[in-house]
C-alpha cells in the first residue's frame, strides 16, 4: 500500500485548498457550495482514519443538513453585506486569532507523547457488559450516556428557536421553507422511487448500529432526508406546527433517555446506568425512540418557521 | 483465472477513471450550463458504471457485489434526477444565448 500517504497527502491538501477558498469565496453561495465539498471530502479523511461512525456523521449532517440550512440562508441574505461588510482590521483581527487557534492545535498534537494517551483499551475491555459489538455506541449510550442525552435534548431549543421565529399571525400554520417545486416529473419520480430504499437505509443504520458503524444520528438524517424529499415533490404536506401528534413524536425519545436514566439510579445505582443484563435491549430502544425523535426534528429544523401560505 | 479478472479490473477501472477525467475537463470547459451537465453526467453513469464493474471481480461474497451495484443505480438515479432538476432551472434566454456562442470553435 505504497500508494496509501500520497492519497493522505493529496486529501490534506484537497481540503486545506478548500478551506482557503471558502473563505476568498465572493459569493455566499459559492462559498456554502464550497463547504458541503469540504465537509465530503472530511468524510473521506474519517473513513481513512477508519472512524467510519464519523464520517458517515460529518457526511450526513455536517455536510448534508448543515449544508441545506446555510444555502437557505444564504438564498435569503443580500449579495453585498449592509455597509460594505467588515473593515480591514477586523479581518486582521480574525485571521490572526484562527492562525493561533490553528497554530495551538497543531502544537497539542505533535506534542502529544508516544504512544498518545488513550481511553481506547478502557473502552475494550468494558464494551461486554453493555451487550453491544460498536464502541462507538457502546461509548455514546453507555459509558457517556449524558453527553448524548444532551445533544439530542438540544435539538429541542434549537427548533423552538427557528418556530419562534414566526409572524404572529403565521403561528399554527405549516413550515414555509420547504415549497414544493412546480410540478417536475423527474422530481416526483425520484420522490416515488427513492424513500422504499432510504427508510430501509434509514432502519438499517440505526439496527446494526448496535455491533457495526451507524447509529441513530445517521440513521435519523437518512430518514429525514427521505422526508423532506417527499415534501418537496409535494407529495405530502408539512404537519401544522400546533400538530399535537408530531409534538408528542418530538419529545418522545429525550422522556424515554431521560426515564430509563432516572431509573437507573435505583436498578443501578447512578442516573442514567444501565442495569446488568438488561444494557442491550434497553440501549436499542433508546436508539429506536430517539431516531424517530431526531429525524422529526432534523426534518422540522429543514422546514423552517410556519408561514402563511398565499 | 485470477491474473485474467485482475487484468480486466485494472481496464475497467482505469477507463471509468479516463471517463471521470473526461467529464471534468467537460464541466469546465464547455460553454453552457446543458453541456456541463451532460459532461457531468456522462462521468457519473459510464464512469461509476465501469468502476463499479471492475471492482465486482474482487468482492469477496455476493451481498458485497450487490451493494456495489446497488450504489451504481442509486447515483444514477440521483444523476438523472438532479440532472433534470437543473437543466429545467436553466432560464431560457441563457440556453439560447449560450446555443449561438456554443457555436464558436
Amino acid at each position: 500500500m505504497s500508494m496509501a500517504p500520497a492519497v493522505d497527502a493529496g486529501l490534506a491538501l484537497l481540503i486545506l485548498g478548500l478551506g482557503l477558498w471558502i473563505i476568498a469565496a465572493r459569493s455566499n453561495f459559492a462559498a456554502v457550495v464550497g463547504f458541503m465539498t469540504y465537509g465530503l471530502m472530511l468524510a473521506l479523511v474519517w473513513v481513512r482514519l477508519t472512524a467510519v461512525d464519523v464520517a458517515m456523521t460529518e457526511a450526513a449532517l455536517g455536510a448534508g443538513l448543515t449544508g441545506v440550512l446555510l444555502l437557505g440562508a444564504a438564498a435569503r441574505l443580500p449579495a453585498e453585506a449592509p455597509g460594505g461588510g467588515p473593515g480591514a482590521g477586523l479581518r486582521v483581527l480574525v485571521a490572526v486569532l484562527c492562525v493561533g487557534v490553528a497554530a495551538a492545535l497543531a502544537g497539542v498534537v505533535l506534542s502529544l507523547p508516544e504512544p498518545a494517551p488513550s481511553l481506547a483499551p478502557l473502552v475494550a475491555e468494558n464494551l461486554p457488559p453493555t451487550g453491544v459489538k460498536n464502541p462507538v455506541t457502546g461509548v455514546l449510550l453507555a459509558h457517556r450516556a449524558i453527553d448524548t442525552l444532551l445533544e439530542t435534548v438540544v435539538l429541542i431549543p434549537a427548533l423552538i428557536g427557528v418556530w419562534a421565529l414566526a409572524a404572529d399571525r403565521a403561528w399554527g400554520a405549516r413550515p414555509g421553507a420547504l415549497t414544493p417545486r412546480p410540478s417536475s416529473s423527474s422530481l416526483t419520480l425520484l420522490a416515488q422511487v427513492l424513500p422504499p430504499f432510504g427508510i430501509l437505509v434509514g432502519v438499517h443504520l440505526v439496527w446494526a448500529g448496535a455491533d457495526e458503524p451507524g447509529g441513530k444520528f445517521q440513521g435519523a438524517a437518512v430518514l429525514a432526508a427521505m422526508w423532506v424529499l417527499v415534501v418537496m415533490a409535494g407529495l405530502a404536506d408539512l404537519p401544522k406546527v400546533t400538530n399535537r401528534l408530531m409534538r408528542y413524536t418530538l419529545v418522545l425519545g429525550p422522556l424515554v433517555f431521560v426515564a430509563i436514566g432516572l431509573a437507573g439510579i435505583w436498578t443501578a445505582g447512578a442516573f442514567l446506568a444501565l442495569p446488568a443484563g438488561y444494557a442491550k435491549p434497553l440501549i436499542v430502544l433508546i436508539e429506536v425512540v430517539l431516531t424517530l425523535s431526531v429525524a422529526l426534528m432534523l426534518g422540522l429544523l429543514l422546514a423552517g418557521p410556519p408561514k402563511e401560505r398565499a | 483465472m485470477s491474473l485474467a479478472l485482475d487484468l480486466f479490473t485494472i481496464m475497467s477501472v482505469a477507463l471509468g477513471a479516463l471517463f471521470f477525467l473526461a467529464g471534468t475537463v467537460g464541466l469546465l470547459r464547455f460553454p453552457d450550463t446543458l453541456t456541463r451537465l451532460h459532461a457531468l453526467t456522462k462521468a457519473d453513469n459510464l464512469g461509476l458504471g465501469l468502476i463499479v464493474l471492475g471492482l465486482l471481480p474482487q468482492v469477496g461474497s455476493v451481498v458485497a457485489g450487490l451493494g456495489l451495484i446497488a450504489v451504481w443505480l442509486l447515483a444514477l438515479l440521483a444523476g438523472a434526477t438532479v440532472g433534470q432538476l437543473l437543466a429545467g432551472a436553466v432560464p431560457p434566454s441563457e440556453s439560447r444565448q449560450s446555443h449561438r456562442e456554443g457555436s464558436r470553435p
